[in-house]
């Protein structure tokens, strides 16, 4: 176990070091720059801003200028915020994404496992249906509409949480987000549990264990569910994407100061240090979250141990 | 075995993460505070690097400049208690008050020149430092062409004493002293800390309120600064600046009663605004003209005719009555109404026609240009995103259509659409000018050819440039103001640009709020308030 | 007992008459009164979006000046209200039908078909390729989206047959990855044992006897990827990078109605239903493929 580990942060450099440079070249490609805006910069003051950032160097040179910061911890400037590098922004930012983020991805795969096995057990009931159903809702609705609804429900008309703001991460503040933000996962995490919960169901090893007289509660904790938490495994991955990119929606409308928004607005103003961060931050997550589904798959399911 | 692991781990993860999500509680609040929703980030706490409206909310209640603003934003004395302004307008005697920066160091003449020098300083690279071009060697030194910052026209005579050299009579300039460009920096604080220095803990400021914290995304928080020369006429206590741009979400938050002011809301919401918030919506005129660029070096747009037929066909009142409906001011001319000494806004004669005469009259203009339905008008109108702008060229593109003219709308993101007009790639553009202070020269320079990029349509004539280097001049204010009337006329009657409305100040402000008074510049200084219970 | 899995039979021999694995699967799922009802509503939606021109009496792109954000209004023929600039609301939630269906079923085409065969692939060959393999498809999914999208609309302009390839190209990844869960699961199964000592060659595996077996999780991921491309156009075109005006989509105009919930709520509440009921549809759908292709599911 502790080689796989090692040998997948070793991979990880590398995968790491080809992520940043892609990114980085790429974002250079995209048409406009951090300081075209609706008053434009006069040309000498352009130029002189333009020489403080190093950005009239070739883009090798950046680069490597860049690749030389990383290496020391330095992110380097924000162009956006002057005041703060970007990571004094990361690491002001990363806790709150992290905590709607961590608590996000807990409900939806918390509830999304339950209704999916509810639903598989009562297979093609009105049970399965409604509870499907419900968990519809959530694919169905849009974040962008469901957040807003949430905060008007609640925060406006029946005033029990606030409508916004971060409150230094107190437990009203997070409610509302991590709701908005795990909705949408819970229909597919239920989605493929139950379909992995009923291929299980029919499996034979579980026919197996039912004919030799095995209590029902035992043939789906240790037989059935781990067979069909698989997927779910897999997605584990995918909805952390998902969350990122749904927190940007989730952060602006609940004014979260997390860096899921950091992601779009630093995009748009091609505020390049910033994203450069962002995608880093991401990056690692990615590695390290693919390190622990490979993991629980071995956990999990003992033939697909893979070393 | 395994999942019964599996279950406790999960439990106990799922506890610990419950634990860790209790997070801090809020504190407790017996002081008097008030909230503004500022609608953005600011950029830096530092006054020579703000840009925008809503960093001038910020950093305008922690420092104060030679003039300061009153709360109907009249620009009136400040770091300076008085001063004297020499016969030919080209020297200004400031006599500096006796108060001291926030750490207890008297603010002096110096701290002034300082601080212009810095602003003015080609390696700061400071975005506005073009505003304070009037300065005798300002635009030299901050260009290169001057190295010695001892050459700028501004010196102190003595410590209490601050004397302003200037290029021209510059009619407008003690208003322009209330502008951020123009407001001191502490010298021994920047020498201490460094870039540092407006790091909440170290930030030193003259101004009635001083910054305490900053969480980027989140809030700004300003305390009472019991140093400011003022400070017992400051009621607040405490201010907090939320920096959220989701108009809809900061509105939530307004009824929610989590904000007592907020810079803006969706116009969409106007009807919804004034049934259910009648008496907290306030809508103002603000000096702000919204228009389309013409790129004049591109064809057929080079042809005066084209741009008429154009202009003549916008229904403006339909676009401010129907589509906005916030009240904005339909648009024919340059200048707002209002701005100095303007009074109302230019009309062309062709305003008094009715629109399907001048429907008539544009699509006979086209057909001269050789325009017609064989050979329709094809151009491209650009926008960057928002609703709003959206809004209107859906409205203008139908506009266009009775002419026959095929629009066809392109939507950027924001810096690709200023990149685009930087770069002149475009054929119509939206644009937007606010102004900076309270002049009209501060929107007729735009169509100067001197002024380079930010003339983004590449408007030129040699007759309006000349004037407007007249009215830089001119002594009295009269006739300045008749010079400038006059290139206006001359570039409207050219349609230099298709101006669509001027713009208006939408606040939300909760009945709670004394001190707040409405104005044109949209400046609120937080000095002047008070909430009550 | 079983001797073979009946995926083997899948093809019908000649005139010998008897029930391929197709049709068995075609009569469970008409047997799914929910998949049913879907496709029915499906192809009316589709039906309608193709034929919205002829709907209406108003056109998609006409400016009504005094009818700016209206409630319904049946006499005049505006069923579902006006937009912010007077548009009339049903046919637009027609047209972006149009848009919307048109993107969700190109886009998620072209991830179904590079995913499966990359995660397939990938799965069954195992060991240091299967790493490789999958340790490109992590480079990609890090990648910050929306630059990727960025400058492809930059190279090649903007157009819809991008949008398709971009929202694709990004889908696959998530679907190469579960087809490679299921494919590492199933590659250990006894009858795939039995194909490789019958020597069938490697490719054959897996195109005959992998990819059917992984084919339900797959068709259920199907169902929800085309919802997800929706989405995320909509989100695009929120952020100004997709269907460009007057052309609008189901994104566009829930985005629209989102902001005046209150105000107009019917701005929201039409295309949200059109667009929540489409979900459904492909979700039943998909749930009644599972149900049906699941050979032991009787």
């Amino acid at each position: 176990m502790s080689r796989l580990i090692l040998r997948r942060l070793a991979i990880g450099v590398p995968t790491l070091l080809i992520i940043i440079t892609l990114s980085f070249f790429m974002m250079r490609l995209a048409p406009g720059g951090p300081f075209d805006q609706e008053r434009p910069l006069p040309p000498e003051i352009r130029r002189n801003v333009e020489k403080a950032y190093h950005l009239d160097e070739s883009l090798v040179q950046q680069y490597l200028r860049y690749l030389g910061g990383l290496l020391q911890a330095d992110f380097g400037p924000s162009y956006r915020t002057k005041d703060f590098t970007v990571g004094q922004l990361l690491v002001q930012g990363a806790p709150a994404s992290f905590k709607v983020g961590g608590l996000a991805v807990l409900l939806a795969t918390v509830l999304g496992l339950l209704a999916g096995i509810v639903a598989a057990l009562r297979h093609n009931s009105w049970a399965d249906y409604s509870v499907m159903g419900l968990a519809m809702v959530g694919i169905a609705i849009p974040s962008f509409v469901m957040a807003p609804l949430l905060s008007l429900i609640f925060g406006v008309y029946l005033a029990w949480l606030p409508a916004g703001g971060w409150g230094n991460g107190a437990l009203p503040f997070l409610i509302l987000p991590v709701v908005s933000l795990a909705l949408p996962q819970v229909a597919q995490v239920a989605r493929l549990a139950r379909g992995a919960m009923i291929e299980q169901l029919n499996a034979n090893y579980v026919r197996t264990a039912r004919a030799k007289g095995l209590r029902e509660r035992l043939v789906l904790l240790r037989h059935a569910l781990p067979g069909a938490m698989l997927p779910v495994v897999s997605y584990l991955g995918p909805m952390t994407a998902a969350l990122v990119t749904g927190s940007v929606v989730v952060e602006t409308i609940f004014s979260i100061p997390g860096i899921g928004r950091y992601f779009v607005q630093a995009a748009l103003n091609r505020d390049y240090t910033v994203v450069m961060g962002v995608v880093i931050v991401y990056a690692c997550l990615i590695i390290v979250l693919n390190l622990i589904v490979d993991l629980l798959y071995g956990l999990i399911d003992p033939k697909v141990r893979t070393v | 075995m395994q999942s019964r692991r599996l279950r406790a781990i999960g439990i106990s993860a799922a506890l610990a993460l419950l634990a860790w999500a209790g997070g801090a509680p809020l504190p407790a609040q017996a002081e008097m505070v008030y909230r503004i929703a500022t609608m953005g980030e600011p950029k830096s706490l530092d006054p020579h690097f703000v840009s925008g409206t809503w960093e001038n909310y910020v950093v305008g209640d922690a420092f104060m400049g030679l003039l300061t603003d009153a709360a109907d934003a009249k620009p009136i004395p400040g770091a300076a208690e008085s001063w004297t302004i020499s016969d030919d307008g080209l020297t200004y005697t400031f006599k500096i008050r006796d108060h001291t920066w926030s750490d207890g160091v008297p603010v002096t003449a110096d701290d002034f020149v300082f601080s212009f020098q810095r602003i003015l300083d080609p390696k700061l690279a400071a975005e506005y430092a073009s505003l304070l071009y009037p300065i005798k060697n300002a635009e030299a030194y901050n260009t290169g062409k001057l190295t010695d910052p001892n050459q700028l026209g501004v010196r102190a005579l003595d410590p209490k004493t601050l004397e302003i050299k200037l290029e021209g009579p510059t009619g407008y300039f003690l208003e322009l002293m209330t502008h951020y460009t123009a407001w001191p920096v502490p010298k021994h604080a920047i020498e201490k800390f460094g870039a540092d220095w407006i790091k909440p803990g170290n930030f030193v400021g003259n101004g009635p309120f001083t910054i305490v914290e900053w969480t980027p995304n989140a809030q700004i928080v300003a305390v009472k600064n019991p140093k400011f020369y003022d400070a017992a006429n400051v009621k607040l206590d405490k201010v907090i600046y939320y920096p959220d741009e989701d108009r809809n979400a900061v509105t939530k938050r307004f009824r929610a009663g989590e904000i007592d002011l907020a810079d803006d809301f969706a116009s969409e919401q106007i009807d919804f605004l004034k049934r259910e918030l009648p008496n907290e919506t306030k809508i103002a005129p603000y000096l702000g003209t919204y228009y389309y660029v013409v790129n004049v070096t591109r064809k057929p747009f080079d042809n005066p005719a084209v741009r008429r037929a154009l202009s003549l066909a916008i229904e403006r009142d339909a676009i401010t009555g129907k589509v906005l409906k916030t009240g904005e001011i339909p648009a024919y001319g340059v200048v707002p109404p209002g701005t100095g000494d303007w009074g109302d806004g230019y009309q062309p004669e062709w305003a008094k026609l009715s629109y399907p005469e001048r429907v008539a009259e544009a699509k006979s203009l086209l057909k001269q240009a050789g325009y017609g339905p064989d050979n329709p008008l094809k151009l491209e109108l650009s926008y960057n995103t928002s609703e709003n702008h959206k809004r209107i060229a859906v409205a203008v593109q139908s506009m266009w259509k009775q002419l026959g003219v095929q629009a066809e709308l392109v939507n950027r993101e924001v810096k690709v659409h200023y990149d685009v007009m930087k770069e002149n790639q475009f054929d119509i553009a939206r644009a937007a000018w606010v102004a900076d202070y309270n002049d009209p020269q501060d929107f007729l320079y735009l169509l100067e050819t001197r002024t380079g990029v930010q003339n983004y349509g590449r408007y030129s004539n040699p007759e309006f440039d000349q004037l407007m280097r007249a009215q830089g001049q001119e002594r009295d204010a009269a006739a300045r103001l008749d010079v400038m009337k006059q290139a206006e006329r001359i570039a409207m009657s050219e349609d230099a640009w298709l101006p669509i409305y001027y713009y208006v100040s939408k606040n939300l402000l909760s009945q709670k709020v004394e001190g707040y008074e409405t104005n044109t510049k949209q400046v609120h200084r937080s000095r002047w308030v008070s909430i009550k219970e | 007992m079983l001797a073979q899995s009946p995926m083997d039979i899948l093809e019908p021999v000649g005139s010998v008459e008897g029930r391929s694995l197709w049709q068995d699967a075609l009569r469970r799922l008409l047997r799914n009164h929910a998949a049913v009802v879907s496709m029915v509503v499906l192809t009316l939606i589709v039906l309608a979006a193709i034929l919205a021109p002829w709907l209406s009496v108003h056109p998609f792109d006409e400016v009504y000046w005094d009818r700016i954000a209206m409630p319904p209004d049946y006499a005049e023929n505006f069923w579902f209200g006006t937009d912010n600039n007077g548009r009339d609301l049903f046919v637009r939630c027609l047209y972006g039908a149009r848009v919307s269906l048109a993107v969700g079923i190109a886009a998620t085409a072209i991830s179904l078909l590079i995913g499966v065969i990359y995660g397939a692939v990938s799965g069954f060959l195992g060991g240091k390729i299967d790493e490789a393999m999958m340790r490109l498809v992590d480079i990609l999914y890090s990648l910050p989206f929306m630059f990727f999208v960025i400058i492809l609309m930059v190279v090649f302009g903007r157009n819809m047959i991008l949008l398709f390839v971009a929202l694709g190209a990004v889908q696959w990844l998530t679907m190469a990855r579960i087809v490679r869960g299921q494919t590492l699961s199933v590659k250990r199964k006894e009858f795939i044992e039995a194909a490789h000592a019958a020597g069938v060659s490697n490719w054959r595996i897996v195109m005959r006897h992998i990819i059917p077996n992984v084919l339900g999780p797959v068709i259920v991921y199907v169902t929800l990827t085309v919802p997800e491309v929706i989405m995320t156009e909509s989100f695009l075109s929120f952020l100004g990078l997709g269907v460009q005006e007057p052309y609008t989509s189901w994104g566009v105009l829930i985005s629209e109605g989102a902001g005046q919930m209150e105000s107009a709520p019917w701005m929201l509440i039409y295309p949200a239903l059109f667009l929540g009921v489409t979900l459904f549809c492909f979700n039943f759908i998909g749930d009644g493929l599972r149900d049906a292709l699941d050979p032991k599911d009787r």
